[in-house]
């Protein structure tokens, strides 16, 4: 691969979106959304006003990776892909948690697809933090006070939740990176998080794979912003995720 | 200046100019009515911004409809399957039925967003019938709507492959917000199936090789299907390292080479498809 993430120097530069206004127009109107919606959207993200070199990612050393009050994804594809590694060390989190401690009556089925997907969420985790080298936030001090660990229903509800929506952020976040090499790895990643999401719900209910919660008419998948998901994530970190200088187109 | 005669050298460069300005109907009304009363000077003008809305410019309207293009034929492929498949009078119990019924009306869904979004954006879409496809892939799989177990299979690799073939195009799509976004919503729709058709296979334990554990994820290059002839759907899923970085015990936790391969799906190229699909057209 030429544009190994591993140089983090040499990010893939495209050309600026070339559609014709006209056709772009055509498509927003269809898809049901309209500029202003657009726009609204864009501009939630302003709701901190944190100077980013206050909460500097830069500095790693042996206590880089020791829970943050505060991480500060920062800017450009390396702020998606932290903006991913954040998602990632919630689920990772989770997973490590709800094997260590398994719920009452869980079948051998339950414990084989649950120790699969936290060796998945693990995986995609160490991934981007070797990724992102020092450009990486730090790690996230999660909050699971409100998940019942012993019990199947609370563990897989919260599964389904996080799966769902790990598939809509990366939905909503592949058009804010500008690298080819980056898209493709996160849709790498994505269609992982579909298949968890599915088993999952599959597990708590038999056909419910893609039923209407997530899919639309158009049989479209969930996709959220990255503000809608991380007010979501919030209800399960203590640590303030910064996330105004992410890109939002 | 003579019109037909420009036309005529595009078409030895672009064997489809004749397509794309036909699909371009009005644009090429409006251009005859602006020709009638234009001076033979802002001639070169007009034709010039008549093509720019067919080409839409290097990375723009042509390249992603002819992916789109190519998308929309998978879905066709998907959807007359799962018209036939929940019609064939196999399936076991209505739980099976229901889910087949959902998906196909996915794939039905995609079929008709695509063919919107081409058309909208001045391209002609594909079309397909029943009569168009051979899903025994020309006597591969002769009993594909009377034999349960190779109806889910060729099922599995339909989503499987269709998955891969998504995301070996986002790239493509890049330039366009908007596109990408509904190609990667597809994208997850078409895993969502996959992990479920895995899931009623292992179910059905039908066609499933000995010694093979079938997860709604894929281990290594394993199709999970006693058949040789769906491997090129599988063949290049084995992969462990992923950017230079390698996954199988990363950073001393306990990744085994199965988990690291199932943690990443990978991409097939458009000819990859194309030579996996040929076969199931008739």
């Amino acid at each position: 691969m030429q544009n190994k993430v591993t140089d983090l120097n040499k990010v893939v530069q495209l050309d600026e979106p070339s559609i014709a206004p006209f056709s772009r127009r055509r498509f927003l109107t269809y898809a049901g959304l309209s500029a202003s919606t657009v726009l609204i959207a864009s501009s939630c993200k302003k709701e901190f006003n944190n100077d980013p070199a206050l909460v500097s990612n830069a500095e790693v050393g042996s206590g880089h990776d020791k829970p943050k009050e505060v991480v500060n994804l920062g800017s450009g594809d390396i702020g998606i892909l932290n903006y991913a590694y954040a998602l990632e060390q919630l689920e990772a989190a989770f997973y490590e948690q709800v094997i260590a401690t398994p719920y009452d009556g869980i079948s051998s089925k339950e414990m084989e697809y649950l120790k699969d997907v936290r060796d998945h969420e693990i995986a995609h985790r160490e991934f981007f933090k070797n990724a992102l080298g020092n450009r990486r936030i730090g790690g996230l001090k999660t909050n699971f006070t409100s998940i019942n660990f012993s019990s199947r229903a609370s563990v897989l509800g919260t599964a389904k939740a996080l799966e769902d929506t790990g598939v809509s952020a990366y939905n909503g976040a592949g058009e804010l990176l500008e690298s080819a090499t980056y898209l493709l790895l996160a849709g790498k990643i994505v269609s992982v998080e579909a298949r968890h999401a599915a088993a999952i719900r599959d597990l708590l209910t038999y056909g419910t794979f893609a039923d209407s919660t997530v899919i639309d008419a158009n049989g479209l998948d969930l996709v959220r912003t990255p503000s809608e998901v991380l007010a979501i994530a919030s209800a399960f970190t203590y640590t303030k995720i910064i996330s105004n200088n992410l890109p939002t187109s | 200046m003579n019109f037909s005669n420009i036309i005529e050298e595009i078409e030895k460069t672009d064997p489809e100019v004749y397509e794309k300005l036909d699909s371009r109907r009005s644009a090429m009304k409006n251009f005859l009515r602006f020709a009638g009363k234009a001076s033979l000077a802002t001639l070169p003008f007009a034709v010039g911004g008549m093509f720019k809305k067919a080409y839409a410019g290097p990375n723009g309207t042509s390249s992603i409809t002819d992916v789109l293009n190519f998308a929309l034929t998978l879905e066709y492929i998907e959807w007359e399957f799962y018209k036939k498949a929940v019609a064939s009078g196999i399936i076991p119990n209505p739980t099976a039925l229901a889910a087949l019924t959902t998906i196909r009306n996915h794939e039905a869904e995609h079929v008709a967003f695509l063919t919107t979004v081409i058309t909208s954006l001045g391209a002609t879409p594909v079309s397909f019938t029943a009569a168009s496809f051979d899903y025994t892939a020309h006597g591969t799989f002769p009993t594909v709507f009377t034999d349960y177990g190779v109806m889910l299979a060729v099922a599995q690799t339909f989503e499987d492959t269709g998955v891969r073939a998504y995301k070996g195009q986002a790239g493509n799509l890049i330039s366009s917000n908007e596109i990408l976004r509904a190609a990667l919503r597809i994208h997850s729709v078409e895993a969502r199936h996959a992990s479920h058709l895995r899931e009623m296979r292992r179910r059905s334990g039908l066609l499933i090789p000995a010694g093979t554990l079938l997860q709604p994820w894929i281990t290594l290059n394993q199709s999970g299907i006693a058949s040789a002839a769906v491997q090129p759907s599988y063949d290049g899923e084995e992969l462990t390292t992923q950017a230079g970085v390698n996954i199988v015990n990363i950073n001393g936790f306990t990744i085994a080479a199965e988990e690291a391969s199932e943690a990443f799906d990978e991409p097939l190229t458009k000819e990859e498809v194309v030579s996996i699909v040929t076969p199931f057209f008739a």
